[in-house]
């Protein structure tokens, strides 16, 4: 097809236009987090640091921003690394092996994929203080990844579906077990499934909200969510400004992570598992 | 280097309902090589697949040097074999391709490197080693699955279609090198082919299969001039034989209204005379006139209209210029001719 030269910057123009408002919020974000007072978005006021001030003091009895970062990150990567280990070996298992309640299985993870999680809430708050687990970061990295393991399933099983029977038979003659060939043979092969789901899996995590704001109470267990979440909801008056800083430093790991990442999200649509 | 005898005992597949491979019985020598041959589609790779263990038979028996193997894993059956993909690693160079089966029996890097080079060294493919599968020819991957099947120095090689992807130049080297290989290990091995001149040239023996069945399992000689039924004769031989179908009598054939004259031996009542393109002789006084004359190189095959759609294939020397429609004479006392009954068996010598 190809963009006629003489219409595409009309085009830019239009697609400018309409992310305006998102480039608006972004900059209103960064503006406030510098400065005294916004008024729409002009800062006035003059300029402060004192917005940041989270950075190196506890804020109105909150705990320490870097327990709440380490926190996430643990959150995170936890949420990311079990996501891609279950995911990739059940979707190989479905991939490649038979046995006995295989399309059950399968319907099942269909089903459990579109189920809407905040709907189980209560039941899995019970089932967390049955096991001991009730605020803690294991008990809400457990059910983030349980949520949404079945997606990953689906993701990795297509990858799976790609790969030739024959290198696998082959695989087996050459004296490899099923274990074997999984680690040193499939998973390397699927590897632009695994990277682009397991950086999925980090940003989902990064910004989950609901399941730590029912699941975690005591705020040295804090996500940066919640520590975000309480200054909005804070007894004393919202200080935007302090907002939009802790914002602003919630969402540059976000950027880092898809500066680096994006590479691996640009394979999954270059296709497949090139030599 | 050791090679197993392979007994296939009452061996049969179904996938499901249907039933790819009938109750099979046959045995590989030690250092033999047999070919299975057969059209698309009649259950060759399914037998190779049952005798690495990657297919679970549904009855019979596969042993090797007399043990019975069912159940053992294909990891544990000392074997290696060449796809007809290749099925090479393609996030492994050539190099780790070959070296997998050595790293998988936990051998030191010092061997695993001096075997990897010999067998590459050996198979002129030391100059590409560390590029990945997709970047080196069809030829050299093919060297490198074969490779990848010997390096381990198993006792039972299986290739299935190894040549079928290279051109026809290379194939015909690569004919002649794996067979010089197999008989210099001694190692046994059955080669699957559909390429009935690839088999003759290189099997010590060849299993011919149609849908599911061996029809018959002997020598290329014997395939050749002794082929079992109607399938094999027609399969067998390139032109393929003169099949023709009528009744037998004392001291004659009769073939819709033409009568031939045939020496003792034949079945009496219905079946198939046979009778090879190039065993027919020109110049003789069964009056014929050419339908088509396709130059063969070396040999012209001539297509002779007998009238009422009867017509019979002859290899004649090249030479000769014959216009289409002109007349010609048959002969064929003398020729080695080949009897089948009703069913298609072979009957007498
Ligand atoms: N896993 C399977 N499930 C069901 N049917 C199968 C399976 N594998 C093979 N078949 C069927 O079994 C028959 C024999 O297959 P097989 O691959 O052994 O043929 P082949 O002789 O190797 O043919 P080709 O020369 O085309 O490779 C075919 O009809 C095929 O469709
Ligand atoms: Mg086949």
């Amino acid at each position: 097809m190809g963009l006629n030269r003489r219409v595409w910057p009309w085009w830019a123009v239009l697609l400018g236009l309409l992310s305006l408002p998102i480039v608006a919020g972004y900059l209103w974000l960064v503006l406030s987090s510098l400065s005294n007072q916004m008024h729409g978005l002009l800062p006035t006021g003059g300029w402060k640091l004192q917005n940041w001030r989270f950075l190196w003091e506890s804020v109105g009895g909150r705990p320490s921003i870097w327990g709440a970062l380490s926190n996430t990150l643990i959150f995170a990567f936890g949420v990311a690394a079990l996501e891609v280990l279950i995911s990739a070996m059940t979707a190989y298992a479905i991939s490649r092996l038979r046995f006995p309640g295989r399309g059950i299985y399968l319907g099942m993870i269909l089903v459990l994929h579109s189920f809407p999680a905040v709907s189980l809430l209560i039941a899995i708050f019970y089932i967390l203080r049955l096991l001991g687990l009730f605020d803690t970061l294991i008990g809400v990295i457990l059910v983030k990844a349980a949520l949404d393991i079945p997606l990953g399933i689906w993701v990795l099983k297509g990858f799976f579906d790609g790969l030739s029977w024959d290198m696998e038979m082959a695989a087996l003659t050459d004296g490899a077990s099923r274990w074997v060939i999984f680690w040193r043979i499939a998973l390397p092969l699927v590897r632009p499934g695994l990277l682009a789901l397991g950086t999925f899996a980090l940003l989902s995590a990064w910004g989950e909200f609901i399941l730590p704001y029912t699941l975690i109470i005591s705020n040295k267990t804090w996500t940066l969510s919640l520590y975000l979440q309480s200054l909005i909801g804070a007894v004393d008056l919202t200080d935007y400004g302090l907002l939009a800083a802790v914002g602003l430093f919630y969402l540059l790991p976000v950027v880092v992570l898809f500066l680096l990442g994006q590479r691996y999200l640009l394979d999954i649509y270059g296709g497949g598992s090139k030599g | 280097m050791k090679g197993s005898q392979v007994r296939l005992e009452g061996l049969s597949k179904r996938f499901g309902k249907v039933e790819v491979l009938r109750p099979l019985d046959l045995e590989v020598q030690p250092g033999e090589l047999v070919a299975f041959l057969g059209p698309s589609g009649c259950g060759k790779t399914t037998t190779l697949l049952l005798i690495a263990g990657i297919y679970q038979p549904s009855s019979g028996g596969i042993f090797f040097d007399g043990k019975q193997v069912n159940s053992l894993h294909p990891k544990d059956r000392d074997i290696g074999m060449v796809f007809q993909s290749y099925a090479l690693y393609p996030h492994l160079n050539l190099f780790e391709n070959i070296a997998f089966p050595l790293r998988l029996k936990r051998i030191a890097q010092a061997e695993v490197r001096r075997r990897v080079d010999q067998v590459a060294e050996f198979l002129g493919i030391a100059q590409v080693l560390f590029r990945r599968p997709g970047q080196v020819s069809g030829g050299q991957q093919q060297r490198a699955a074969l490779a990848r099947a010997l390096v381990k120095e198993p006792s039972l090689l299986l290739l299935d279609e190894p040549l079928s992807n290279l051109d026809a130049r290379i194939r015909l080297s690569a004919r002649s090198e794996i067979r010089r290989l197999q008989q210099d290990l001694g190692i046994t091995s059955v080669l699957v082919t559909h390429d009935q001149s690839e088999a003759l040239a290189m099997a010590d023996r060849v299993a011919v299969f149609s849908t599911g069945q061996v029809q018959q399992f002997a020598t290329p000689e014997e395939l050749y001039h002794r082929p079992s039924n109607t399938f094999v004769a027609g399969f067998v031989g390139d032109p393929p034989m003169n099949l023709l179908q009528g009744t037998f009598t004392e001291g004659k054939f009769d073939w819709d209204g033409l009568t031939i004259p045939v020496p003792p031996g034949h079945p009496g009542g219905s079946g198939y005379l046979g009778v090879r393109p190039e065993d027919i002789r020109l110049g003789g006084e069964i009056p014929t006139r050419l339908g088509i004359a396709e130059p063969l190189g070396r040999e012209v095959l001539l297509s002779l209209d007998l009238g009422e759609g009867k017509t019979l294939k002859v290899l004649t020397p090249a030479g000769t210029r014959l216009a289409p429609g002109a007349s010609l004479g048959l002969e064929l006392r003398g020729a080695p001719l080949h009897f089948f009954d009703a069913e298609g068996r072979r009957v007498g010598s």
